[in-house]
């Protein structure tokens, strides 16, 4: 369960980037976060990555209090979220099977454990057969495919996804975001940021809309409608 | 750590020695030339102890008294010396003795020219003792003690030879401190350098372990692992450079300066490569290890 209670960031050049946000999220649960730029929800869900402290308030994620979480806690606490973003963030370098084990790899998880979950991974996101390819030889929704494998691999509890479908096209993202309904319904609770009102009303999910660092409407099955 | 992880590892500072080729060998070289001129020094420097503790070994202040002493009253003044801790070794020699080396230094081969004074002893009252030093640089100290003793007539000692070579020793020390000095600081610059720029190529996939949950421990490793290998190498470099410069050198100088030998016995490589190769290992160890996990560490922040 997340739970975000009076949390305030003004940065340091005076920006207020949130005021006074309140969130409950349940375990579970498929949630949008919808907004302009610069309405703060990418500062929200830095906030959740422990990129960023609030100035004041408090941030529960699965009872973890991040404001008073050492700094020596925060790789164990990040690897109970995954994250994704717009523009994938895959290793040039490594094929599709050693993007997904590198998140295996830097905590230290066993080879034999890599190549038990890796080709699973592969198989719920629709990529076993390219595991040998480059990111540069996949199409941009197979990329997103591929971080989403990584972001996953670790089994966390909470998948953020920051614009997932920002660099993809119709018919890409409306597949991602299958894939994050279908996560979702394994149990893994889903956090999507994304400026996409097409997807958010085809989705039916949760949506918390914000303006200018405010919360401004928090409804189930959400629907926005084009301005 | 797992040993897959630490392969992980060990690969990843390889390819970023790779990466960043020509940054990674002036580093390496920069730790080689520091550890060559380390490896120099502390050849000559031994070298230099070694002739002195020989000559030390060798040299003595000669001590004679007043001639009006008898026997018993000069070895009493003798065990007095002999208890100075400057002090390692005395040796006594009484006037009939001294006469007797005399004689043989002299007059071998024409004895009867000594029979003259055979019943008068022409170095009585030449007792003396000859005292050796563990530490000839202590030679002035003692020798101006044995001077102010009371029925002590003369002091006789050399001033020059090993007292010069440890004073110089102790030059060359210095000096081979200075110039490796200056030299670790620009290796370790040049290693924080190169760590500087793997960690940029690397920005990327650091963001990405960090996102991920990889501890500092995890992200640091490959970095660590770089500056390590590179002054693994730079240590080794020289050393195989000194062990056969040394060979040849000391081999190249006994045949052809044959005198030299007479005076100055070079150190076997088996006496001084073990110590000089262990101590190289380690400076370049410690170069590799330290500069580049101060400098990873500004990284590390998210």
């Amino acid at each position: 369960m997340i739970e975000i209670t009076n949390v305030c960031k003004t940065y340091d050049t005076g920006n207020k980037a949130l005021r006074n946000i309140n969130i409950s999220i349940e375990d579970g649960e498929f949630v949008f976060i919808i907004g302009r730029s610069g309405s703060g929800k990418s500062t929200l869900l830095k906030m959740l990555l422990k990129e960023v402290e609030p100035t004041s308030g408090k941030i529960v994620v699965n009872d973890m209090n991040l404001g008073k979480m050492p700094r020596r806690y925060v790789p164990k606490y990040r690897r109970r979220l995954g994250v994704v973003f717009q523009d994938f963030r895959l290793l040039k370098d490594k094929t599709v099977y050693e993007n997904v084990a590198f998140a295996q790899r830097v905590i230290g998880a066993s080879t034999r454990k890599m190549k038990e979950r890796v080709p699973n991974m592969l198989q719920l996101v629709g990529l076993s057969a390219k595991y040998k390819y480059y990111p540069q030889q996949l199409s941009g929704g197979e990329q997103q495919r591929v971080a989403i494998a990584r972001a996953l691999i670790n089994r966390p509890e909470v998948l953020l996804a920051d614009e997932p479908t920002g660099n993809l096209d119709h018919d890409n993202a409306i597949e991602i975001m299958r894939l994050l309904d279908l996560i979702n319904q394994k149990g893994t609770t889903v956090i999507v940021v994304t400026h996409s009102n097409e997807l958010v009303n085809m989705m039916q999910k949760r949506v918390i809309t914000m303006d200018r660092g405010c919360i401004i409407s928090d409804e189930e099955g959400g629907f926005i409608h084009e301005d | 750590m797992r040993i897959s992880t630490f392969w992980y590892c060990f690969k990843e500072g390889i390819k970023n020695i790779c990466r960043n080729i020509w940054f990674s060998l002036a580093s390496v070289a920069t730790i080689s030339a520091c550890i060559f001129l380390f490896c120099l020094f502390f050849s000559i420097v031994a070298n230099i102890q070694h002739v002195v503790d020989n000559v030390e070994g060798t040299i003595g202040i000669t001590v004679f008294f007043d001639e009006n002493l008898t026997e018993d009253e000069i070895k009493g003044i003798g065990a007095k010396i002999g208890q100075r801790e400057e002090v390692s070794e005395i040796q006594f020699t009484s006037a009939s003795e001294a006469w007797e080396s005399m004689k043989n230094d002299y007059f071998s081969g024409h004895e009867e020219l000594a029979e003259g004074f055979a019943d008068d002893n022409p170095l009585a009252g030449s007792a003396s003792y000859q005292v050796f030093l563990h530490d000839i640089t202590t030679q002035d100290q003692v020798v101006a003690y044995l001077q102010q003793l009371e029925g002590v007539r003369e002091v006789n000692y050399s001033n020059s030879a090993a007292a010069g070579l440890s004073s110089f020793n102790a030059v060359i020390g210095i000096l081979s401190l200075v110039i490796i000095g200056v030299l670790l600081a620009v290796s370790v610059f040049l290693i924080s350098n190169t760590i500087n720029v793997a960690a940029s190529f690397r920005k990327r996939e650091n963001e990405i372990m960090r996102y991920i949950g990889a501890t500092d421990y995890m992200i640091r490793a490959p970095f660590v692992v770089e500056g390590i290998i590179m002054g693994l190498m730079g240590a080794g470099i020289p050393l195989v450079g000194m062990y056969y410069l040394y060979m040849r050198s000391v081999g190249y100088l006994t045949t052809k300066f044959q005198i030299l030998s007479r005076i100055f016995q070079f150190l076997p490589l088996s006496d001084i490569f073990p110590y000089m190769a262990v101590v190289a290992v380690l400076l370049g160890l410690g170069i590799g290890f330290f500069a580049s996990f101060f400098t990873i560490r500004k990284h590390l922040k998210v």
